[in-house]
C-alpha cells in the first residue's frame, strides 16, 4: 500500500518518546530518566511504575536537574534529563553550557512541551528561544523531530551518542510524515516531497503545516519541495544549498522566534555560499507573543497550511513582478 | 601526633602556587591560600585516587566547585604526579591547558568548573550513580563561602539529603571574604551552620588550616549513616602570607616583586621552623 505523508494521525511525539525511553530502560539498567516534577508532563508515569529505580526525581529544580544529570553521565549512566523545554533551556542554561557541553558530558536533554505547546499558559511556558541559545553553545546536537518516526529514532540515536544532545518536541498528536522503515540519520534531513518552485525547509511540529501548504499550492499548479530539517545542529548544509539551487525560492518554517533559529542558520549558509534567492523566515516574530492555544498561535503568525502557502506564493509572485 | 610531612607540604604548596601566580601575572591568590591545606589533606591522606587509577570507576572523586582557586589544585595534582610540575609554567598562557579555572583537559581534574554553584549538583549526580551501582567510592566537593549565595547549591543540598547520600562530603572553605569584601556585608550567610544542618547535612566545624584536625575528621566519613557529611572549614583568606591574610584585595591580587620576595621569605622561614 502506498504511503501518503500526513494522511494518518499518529501519537504525540511526547508519548512516543516515553514509550521509546521505557523500551531502552528495560534493555539497559544504566538508562536513567531524571525529572524535575515532570514525570507526568513527560508521560513517564508508566516508566516510573515499570522501572522505578531508573527514575531520579529532583523536584522543581532545573539547575540541579542538569548538574545531577552531568554527574550521573560522568559515572557511565545514560541520562535523559526531562523537563519542559522553557525551564530546561532558560533556567538551567548555564548548567547546560558548563556542566554538560563544556565538560562534554553526554547528557540527553529532553525539552518537552517545546515551542508554544503550552500556548495559553503564556510566555513563561513557551520555549521559542531554545534553538537560538543552544546554537550558540559549542558541543551540542540539536534535534527537533517532526513525527513519531523521527522522535523514536532520535531518542534511540541519543542513547548511542557520546556527546551532549538536546531534543525538543510538543505534546499534540502528529501525523506520520515518513513511511515506516525510513532511515533516520542525525544531521541528515528527510525530504518529504519534491518540486522546483518553492522549497519549504521546516522543522518539528511545523513540518505538517508546511506539508499542508505544499499540498494547497500543488492544487494551484506550483510544485513544492518539503524538507524536514530535524537536526538543526549540525545542520544539513548540503540539503539547504541543494534546495536553493534547485528551487526558485526558499521558505523556512519553525516554532521558534525568527531570530537565531533554523531560518537564520539557513540564511547564513546561503549568504556564505553566495546564493541569492528569494527567502523568507516563517516563525514567531520579535514581539509580545499573542495569547491562545498552540494552533491559534500558529494561525496568528501564519504558521498554518494556508498561511504558509500565502507566504510562499507572495514570495514567488515577487520574483515574477521583479 | 603532628603530621610533619603534610605540614611541610602545606608550606611547599604555598611557595609553588605563588610562584606560578607570579609567573603568570594572574591568579586567585587569596582563595588558593585558604583552601590549599584542605587539598593537602584530601589528596595526601583521604582520597584513593592516583594518576594510575584516575580512570578507574571505583576511584574517589574530588570536585572543586570553587574553580577559581585552581592554582592550589594544580600544585597538589602536580605533586601527585598527575602531570609534570614544570607544565605549570604555561599557566594562564595562550593555548595552555592550565587555564584560570579547572578543565578536564588536565589529568586529575574531574569536571570543568568556574561558574559558581555548579560543583555540588554534579557531585550529587556522581554520588547517586555510586549508590545505584553499589560502588564504594566517595565524592568530595569544595565550595567557596561566597559561592553559597548561588541558590543552586541549596537545591543540590536538598537532593543530597533527600537521597541520603552519605557517600558525599561537602567542604565549605569559610574564609569569610569574597571579591568585594566580607560575605556578611554582601548577602549574609550566617547562621551558616544552622542553615546547612537544616538542609539535611551532618555538620562538623574544623580549623581548615589544622592538618591534624582535618585529617582526623575526614578519616571518619560518613559522619553519620544516611546523611551527606558537611564540613565548615574555618580558614583565612591569604593564609600564610602576613600582608595577604584577611584582605579582600588579595582575592585575585598578584604580588609585585617586593611583595613576592617578602612572601617567599615568610614561607621559607616557616619551612625552616618546621624542619628544625
Amino acid at each position: 500500500m502506498s504511503f501518503t505523508p500526513g494522511s494518518e494521525l499518529g501519537k504525540s511525539n511526547l508519548e512516543v518518546f516515553a514509550e521509546t525511553l521505557l523500551a531502552l530502560a528495560r534493555e539497559n539498567k544504566n538508562v536513567l530518566a531524571v525529572t524535575s516534577d515532570s514525570r507526568g508532563s513527560g508521560k513517564l508515569t508508566p516508566y516510573a511504575a515499570a522501572v522505578p529505580e531508573q527514575l531520579i526525581e529532583v523536584g522543581i529544580a532545573e539547575q540541579n536537574l542538569v548538574g545531577v544529570a552531568a554527574g550521573l553521565a560522568s559515572a557511565g549512566k545514560i541520562v535523559y534529563a526531562v523537563s519542559p523545554a522553557s525551564f530546561l533551556t532558560a533556567r538551567a542554561f548555564e548548567q547546560i553550557k558548563n556542566d554538560v557541553c563544556y565538560s562534554d558530558r553526554p547528557v540527553k536533554l529532553i525539552g518537552i512541551s517545546a515551542g508554544v505547546s503550552y500556548g495559553a499558559l503564556g510566555s513563561t511556558h513557551h520555549a521559542i528561544h531554545d534553538i537560538a541559545v543552544l546554537r550558540a553553545i559549542n558541543n551540542i546536537t540539536i534535534i527537533v523531530p517532526a513525527d513519531n518516526l523521527e522522535t523514536t529514532e532520535a531518542i534511540k540515536a541519543a542513547a548511542q551518542m557520546s556527546h551532549p544532545v538536546y531534543i525538543r518536541f510538543g505534546k499534540r498528536p502528529m501525523p506520520h510524515l515518513h513511511p515506516s522503515g525510513t532511515v533516520f540519520e542525525v544531521g541528515k534531513s528527510l525530504q518529504i516531497c519534491d518540486g522546483k518552485d518553492i522549497a519549504f525547509i521546516a522543522t518539528g511540529e511545523t513540518v505538517h503545516p508546511a506539508l499542508k501548504a505544499a499540498e494547497e499550492m500543488e492544487q494551484s499548479g506550483y510544485s513544492c519541495r518539503l524538507v524536514s530539517m530535524h537536526t538543526i545542529k549540525p545542520l544539513d548544509t548540503e540539503a539547504v544549498i541543494r534546495a536553493a539551487g534547485e528551487c526558485h525560492a526558499v521558505v523556512t518554517v519553525e516554532e521558534h522566534r525568527t531570530a537565531g533559529g533554523l531560518g537564520e542558520a539557513c540564511a547564513a549558509i546561503l549568504a556564505e555560499a553566495n546564493m541569492q534567492i528569494p527567502f523568507k523566515i516563517a516563525g514567531i516574530p520579535d514581539e509580545y507573543t499573542v495569547t491562545g492555544n498552540q494552533l491559534e498561535i500558529f494561525a496568528h503568525y501564519s504558521l498554518t497550511g494556508p498561511g504558509l502557502a500565502r507566504t510562499a506564493v507572495t514570495l514567488l509572485e515577487g520574483i515574477t513582478k521583479g | 601526633m603532628i603530621d610533619r610531612e603534610l605540614y611541610l607540604k602545606s608550606i611547599q604548596y604555598r611557595i609553588k602556587l605563588l610562584k606560578y601566580i607570579k609567573m603568570a601575572g594572574a591568579g586567585h591568590t587569596g582563595g588558593s591560600l585558604s583552601c590549599v591545606d584542605i587539598l593537602n589533606v584530601l589528596y595526601n591522606r583521604i582520597l584513593n585516587v592516583t594518576p594510575e587509577t584516575f580512570n578507574d570507576p571505583g576511584r574517589d572523586r574530588y570536585i572543586q566547585s570553587k574553580g577559581h582557586s585552581v592554582e592550589a589544585l594544580y600544585v597538589v595534582l602536580a605533586d601527585h604526579g598527575f602531570f609534570p610540575e614544570e607544565e605549570l609554567e604555561t599557566f594562564y598562557g595562550y593555548r595552555s591547558i592550565y587555564t584560570g579555572h579547572p578543565t578536564r583537559k588536565v589529568k586529575g581534574i574531574e569536571q570543568n568548573t568556574g561558574g559558581l554553584g555548579h560543583g555540588l549538583a554534579f557531585s550529587v549526580g556522581v554520588a547517586l550513580a555510586g549508590r545505584l551501582d553499589h560502588a564504594a567510592y566517595r565524592v568530595f566537593t569544595l565550595l567557596g563561602d561566597g559561592e553559597l549565595a548561588e541558590g543552586s547549591n541549596w537545591e543540590s543540598l536538598m537532593a543530597a539529603a533527600h537521597y541520603q547520600l552519605d557517600n558525599l562530603c561537602v567542604i565549605v572553605d569559610r574564609n569569610t571574604l569574597q571579591l568585594t569584601g566580607k560575605t556578611e556585608d554582601m548577602c549574609g550567610l550566617e547562621p551558616l551552620a544552622q542553615k546547612l544542618e537544616a538542609f539535611g547535612g551532618e555538620l562538623r566545624l574544623v580549623d581548615g588550616h589544622n592538618i591534624t584536625a582535618l585529617t582526623e575528621m575526614l578519616c571518619k566519613l560518613p559522619f553519620t549513616t544516611g546523611k551527606p557529611s558537611v564540613v565548615i572549614a574555618r580558614t583565612i583568606k591569604g593564609k600564610g602570607i602576613s600582608f595577604m591574610e584577611n584582605n579582600p584585595k588579595w582575592h585575585h591580587g598578584v604580588p609585585n616583586d617586593r611583595q613576592y620576595e617578602q612572601a617567599q621569605q615568610e614561607l621559607e622561614a616557616r619551612l625552616a621552623e618546621i624542619k628544625s
